[in-house]
């Protein structure tokens, strides 16, 4: 009501076709991603300048969470990401980043990389264990080569 | 006839000196004999006066304890039960005074992790909620990647809180720690805790930061922060016009506003009266023990 009196009193300045709330910074189609493991591919991807995009999320939603698989868009190529950090608000005891990383891994959930050289979150380990099936993809190998956990 | 006229004079005397008595006790001066019960009294008015004044200073250092001032959620038996169970927490593990501002160390029990702990050192940028519901947020920056956690402070899974560097910031949430260069949210690990004298205030860190250029989480030029240094750099004349078309500075005298931000000091005394004793004695009991983790013999070793 006040927004709508402000209005009517003064369409010009205080129109509200902006929004002042803050993003949810969630991981959606088109989001640039931060390669954090040292496969050849995602280095030169992230020293040029051109980080990859997500072009799939593969869960119900289409909104990624953290221990979700992505298809991302990356040097012309289409490559399955892992994200391990995530910007957006998260649980109680579980990290926020200050960035969207993603490491890369192949069909058969084998990274890409042999080194993520950032602190990956320990809920990752659970989340991991639970998506591998046997004869399945087996993703707990990217826990594998994580140097640190916080 | 002698005898009557001293008679008289005596009685006059006497009468002279009751009068004299009654005047002086119906006087509002002060006489010599009356001076110690005064002076008693105003002692005890006075120590009543810091009592309330220390005990209203804990506000500060306990903020969780008082409710939310929204009226809506009030509920003054929940909030007594939450006191009851927050001060039952803080018997079994010690949770110490800390600001915004200061650098902790929380160890938690993590199902997750290898060890089945997991250990996070920052620095405090924000704490809210009140209650049970209190929350604090760390940051830090390990391996120049910007990590945050939050954690609830009266968390049963919390195994220890370990306060490293008590101090305060100039502002009073340090989310502009996010667009500032990584080493002033940089701490490491292995740091030592540094130990304040007993009694002394707590310390202010004047530390101003450097914002990294924009494009900015926020709009931080709006926020009147004084732990900034260099946010005019980054302004362009446009920013500097809505910064002005945008201040309010009538707010500060809102009274209603600041009422309604507030717990009334009426409110504030009871709370505390109930909680600040217990408080004390397990702060003593703390003091204690620390003194004689302090003061034990080594062991000797064989062989």
């Amino acid at each position: 009501m006040f927004k709508a009196i402000v209005n009517k009193l003064n369409p010009l300045q205080l129109s509200c076709s902006f929004h002042t709330t803050a993003c949810l910074n969630e991981v959606r189609l088109l989001t640039r991603l931060r390669v954090v493991d040292n496969s050849e591919i995602g280095k030169r991807a992230m020293s040029e300048g051109k980080p990859p995009r997500v072009i799939c999320v593969y869960n119900k939603q289409r909104v990624g969470y953290i221990g979700d698989r992505v298809l991302v868009a990356i040097k012309g190529q289409k490559k399955k990401g892992i994200l391990v950090g995530l910007k957006q608000t998260q649980k109680v005891k579980v990290p926020k980043f200050d960035s969207n990383n993603v490491v890369l891994i192949d069909d058969n959930g084998t990274p890409l990389g042999n080194r993520i050289h950032v602190p990956i979150p320990t809920i990752l380990r659970t989340i991991l264990k639970e998506r591998t099936h046997a004869k399945g993809a087996d993703y707990t190998k990217l826990l594998a080569i994580a140097t640190k956990f916080v | 006839m002698s005898l009557a006229i001293r008679r008289t004079t005596e009685l006059i005397g006497a009468a002279k000196w009751f009068l004299r008595r009654d005047s002086r006790v119906l006087s509002t001066l002060p006489e010599k004999v009356e001076e110690p019960p005064a002076e008693l009294t105003s002692k005890r008015y006075r120590r009543r006066f810091f009592q309330n004044e220390a005990i209203l200073e804990t506000r500060h250092a306990y903020p969780e304890f008082l409710p939310d001032p929204n009226p809506n959620w009030r509920n003054s038996l929940r909030e007594k039960l939450e006191r009851a169970d927050m001060l039952e927490r803080r018997s079994q593990i010690d949770i110490p005074e800390f600001y915004v501002g200061s650098v902790l160390a929380v160890t938690i029990s993590d199902p997750h992790a290898q060890s089945k702990t997991n250990r996070f050192v920052g620095i405090c940028i924000e704490r809210k909620g009140c209650g049970l519901r209190a929350e604090f947020t760390l940051r830090n920056v390990v391996d120049h990647q910007g990590l945050e956690v939050r954690y609830d402070l009266y968390d049963p899974t919390i195994q220890s809180i370990q306060v490293l560097r008590l101090e305060k910031r100039l502002d009073d949430k340090l989310f502009y720690l996010r667009d500032a260069l990584p080493e002033y949210s940089t701490f490491s690990f292995d740091m030592d805790p540094e130990i304040l004298p007993e009694g002394t205030p707590i310390p202010v860190n004047p530390v101003q930061v450097k914002l990294k250029p924009r494009p900015w989480l926020e709009r931080w030029e709006r926020q009147e922060l004084k732990g900034v240094s260099n946010i005019e750099e980054h302004l362009k004349e446009k920013d500097r016009v809505r910064r002005e078309l945008r201040k309010t500075p009538w707010e500060k005298y809102d009274l209603m506003k600041q009422y309604r931000k507030t717990i009334p000091i009426e409110d504030q005394s009871k709370i505390w009266a109930e909680v600040h004793n217990q408080l004390q004695q397990l702060q003593m009991a703390r003091k204690k023990s620390a003194r004689k983790r302090t003061f034990t013999t080594p062991k000797t070793q064989l062989g």
